[in-house]
């Protein structure tokens, strides 16, 4: 096999539990967004685009989707003859089958396939985070600045400083001090969970960490610190694009919403970045004489007859006749009948809601979620998620 | 099915469509918003489960082969069997023009003898429908026919002249076959797909070929109609021949009534063709869209009234789209009207112009023409 400049490794065996309904079936990588992509499109598109061929997708909660998903990676063009795409499921070993502990503790047990690689730089990225980054610029700061980590990292809102690992830098832009999900912060840089790592010192750290019984095994807890405390060259890589985590419920909703403005900061129409994504057989899609169409992304195979306003459409989708789909994200091959109302809605994949039936209202702030194969009976209301249970299920 | 290997016969003499095929073959042609016409009969049969499919091709392939490709996106890229390009000889036209089918199927011989399989659907790529072949490949065994000729009786063309009639008996059996004329009251009309055993097949073209035949319908099927078995199928579903640009104008516009849009897309199969990663439309503000059908990559800020908009396409502010075919990549910009009119690949019209062709005449812009 060809040597590897860099390998690209994807933690995507998050459950991503503050997803709730939207995670129940599938990991949070696999969770379709924008109108046609899954959220893990973007870091597999990302390395393509940034020409990395060797991609570690390290999977662990209901690996299914995922699976068959990335499949021989062929949809981001990771079939390749030397390297490509690999998922790396956890697996059993001598005495003892283990799940992974912590994203330190992934990478551990998969030690073996970047060995097997043998690359100067390992490049560790999260399964779950929406931006399009050119990684090979991030490489070239790396070298220049002969750093032996260098970390990905962003302004966020000091509102919102205490979910993200936090970082200090000097001027030249080596990393003075790191806390993880800080209570009060001296800044907003904020680790966007993406790493560049000198594969040995990666390897030895790694090591180290592994026989440490008090650590979780996590980089942003244990190993980051470890390598700063230890005087490693840690720099940081400012990112100036749009990036969003979209661990809960609302920034998943809010990361759809700024795809619809006029010039969004993220551009999916921009032919010299496309995202790449398993495409589905569908004809394009039906607009209805009876339709109405404003500030909304619609994909493939979808019939629009209703008024859709403000929203994201899957493909195979279909919203009847004076249906009305408003600030709502509605899944592929959902079913909007004649007359039903959708604010603020999350509608899962082959849902049904029937004729007449409200999901949310037209005032309402709350975003309601709908899991996937769930019917809505006609007429009923819906306000939040709490209800949906008590539906009887479509196969 | 897998024992009936496939043979498009991309057979064509002239530029039937004009500027939409001076540069590509009709097989080549988009259609339907993101396909090309040889991506239905590809689909028909892959979906029947066939596995080894030739295309016959002719001249200006090019465009066909960077559409093609492996033939992945049909499933099509196997270590045994799957898609083949069969490209005709050095100089296989005479400085009139082509000479028709046989020399080419003669030409290609070679690799048809050496396929595993021993039936043959032939198909032309001018046709699109979405059929399952499963139940003329019965219809074909149980007949026990030499020669399977699918056909649809009542064609809504207009014109047929060029299309072999049938005469069957109420049990399928063909007893004459033959160019239309004023005699003919049949309506059952050829849909020039044809299932026959390979051995026959062979024997028949080198048959052709010696006796100096170039004619596939004329010199084989109906010189033969009484030496072989041949039988007619009825196919009942829809059918769009496409042989000149108003039947092309007038059968993509059949697609915006839903029935015709789901028996061509869903019925007996899904539709494959090459995968080009476009972003889902975006509808902006102020856009409008009625009785319309759009294909990924688009972005529309303009208004859109019964036409296809192909992958890709831009419409800008105060653009006003009505009755038109606007294929891959094509920019309208701001406040330009056009109607009634197909604009090829790569097409811009610019700021404020105003086009306009007939129902029964569309304007046809030429690929990457601004005006």
């Amino acid at each position: 096999m060809r040597k590897k400049e860099c390998v690209a490794m994807i933690l995507a065996g998050g459950q991503g539990s503050r997803l709730g309904s939207l995670t129940q079936k599938i990991a949070k990588p696999a969770v379709p967004f924008g109108g046609k992509y899954r959220i893990i499109d973007f870091p597999l598109s990302n390395c393509h685009n940034s020409g990395i061929d060797t991609v570690g997708v390290l999977t662990q909660y209901r690996p299914l989707a995922l699976h068959s998903y990335i499949g021989i990676g062929s949809s981001w063009d990771l079939d390749r003859r030397d390297g490509g795409v690999y998922v790396l499921p956890p697996y059993a070993q001598e005495g003892s089958a283990e799940w992974y502990k912590g994203t330190a503790d992934a990478i551990y047990q998969n030690l073996n396939f970047i060995d097997m690689m043998n690359p100067n730089y390992v490049l560790v990225l999260s399964g779950d985070h929406i931006y399009n980054m050119d990684y090979s610029l991030m490489l070239e700061h790396h070298k220049k600045q002969k750093a032996e980590v260098t970390i990905s990292v962003i302004e966020v809102p000091w509102h919102e400083v205490s979910r993200f690992g936090i970082m200090n830098t000097n001027t030249t832009g080596r990393i003075t001090e790191f806390v993880e999900k800080p209570k009060e912060a001296k800044s907003n840089l904020a680790s966007m969970g993406i790493y560049i790592f000198n594969w040995r010192l990666l390897r030895k750290s790694l090591e180290e960490d592994r026989k440490n019984a008090l650590s979780s095994h996590d980089f942003g807890k244990d190993v980051i610190p470890k390598l700063l405390a230890d005087g490693h060259r840690l720099y940081a890589y400012y990112f100036k694009g749009y990036w969003k985590d979209v661990g809960t419920v609302e920034s998943f909703w809010e990361a759809n919403m700024d795809l619809l403005e006029d010039d969004p900061q993220l551009d999916l129409h921009n032919p010299n970045w496309r995202v790449y994504s398993v495409n589905a057989t569908r004809p394009p899609h039906y607009v209805g004489v009876t339709a109405s169409l404003t500030r909304s992304l619609v994909g493939e195979g979808c019939s629009i007859l209703g008024e859709v306003d403000h929203s994201v459409i899957f493909p195979g989708a279909h919203i009847g006749k004076g249906a009305v789909v408003k600030d709502s994200i509605i899944m592929p091959y959902a079913t909007i009948c004649e007359n039903a109302h959708v604010y603020r809605g999350i509608i899962g994949r082959k849902s049904l809601v029937e004729r007449g039936a409200v999901i949310g209202a037209k005032d309402q702030l709350e975003i309601t979620v709908i899991e996937e194969n769930i019917v809505i009976p006609s007429n009923a209301q819906v306000l939040d998620n709490s209800m949906i249970s008590t539906q009887k299920q479509v196969g | 099915m897998q024992n009936v290997m496939g043979i498009i016969n991309l057979n064509e003499g002239q530029d039937l469509l004009k500027e939409l095929t001076k540069g590509r073959p009709l097989a080549a042609l988009p259609f339907g918003g993101r396909y090309r016409l040889v991506d239905f009969m590809l689909s028909n049969m892959v979906n029947s489960g066939m596995q080894n499919v030739g295309i016959l091709v002719h001249d200006k392939y090019r465009a066909l082969m960077d559409h093609l490709r492996s033939g992945k996106d049909w499933d099509l890229a196997r270590k045994r069997d799957g898609l083949f390009i069969l490209p005709p000889n050095q100089n296989p036209c005479s400085p009139g023009g082509c000479r028709g089918n046989i020399e080419n199927f003669y030409n290609n011989l070679d690799y048809i003898e050496s396929s595993r399989q021993e039936y043959m659907l032939i198909a032309g790529g001018h046709i699109v429908c979405n059929l399952n072949y499963r139940k003329v490949f019965k219809f074909h065994q149980d007949t026990g026919a030499d020669i399977t000729v699918l056909y649809k009786e009542d064609d809504v063309e207009e014109d047929i002249s060029q299309y072999a009639i049938l005469d069957c008996q109420p049990d399928g059996r063909i007893v004459d076959m033959g160019i239309i004329s004023q005699k003919t009251t049949s309506r059952k009309v050829s849909m020039e797909m044809y299932i026959i055993k390979k051995s026959l097949l062979v024997e028949l073209i080198k048959d052709c070929h010696t006796r100096g035949g170039w004619d596939f319908v004329k010199d084989v099927l109906i010189k033969n109609v009484n030496q072989l078995k041949m039988f007619g199928f009825p196919y009942k579903g829809y059918i769009a021949r496409i042989d000149s640009i108003k039947n092309y104008y007038r059968h993509n516009m059949e697609l915006l009534k839903p029935e015709k849009w789901e028996e061509l897309f869903f019925r007996s199969g899904l539709v494959y063709t090459k995968v080009k990663d476009e972003a889902p439309v975006k509808y902006k503000e102020n856009a409008r869209a009625f009785n319309t059908m759009v294909a990924n990559g688009c972005i529309i800020e303009g208004r859109v009234e019964n036409s296809i908009l192909f992958r890709g396409v831009k419409v800008h502010k105060g653009a006003y789209i009505k009755d038109s075919i606007i294929m891959q990549k094509c920019e309208i910009a701001e406040n330009a009207i056009i109607e009634n009119v197909i604009c090829d690949k790569n097409v811009c019209i610019t700021k404020g112009k105003w086009l306009k062709g007939e129902t029964n005449y569309p304007l046809v812009v030429e690929k990457g023409t601004i005006i």
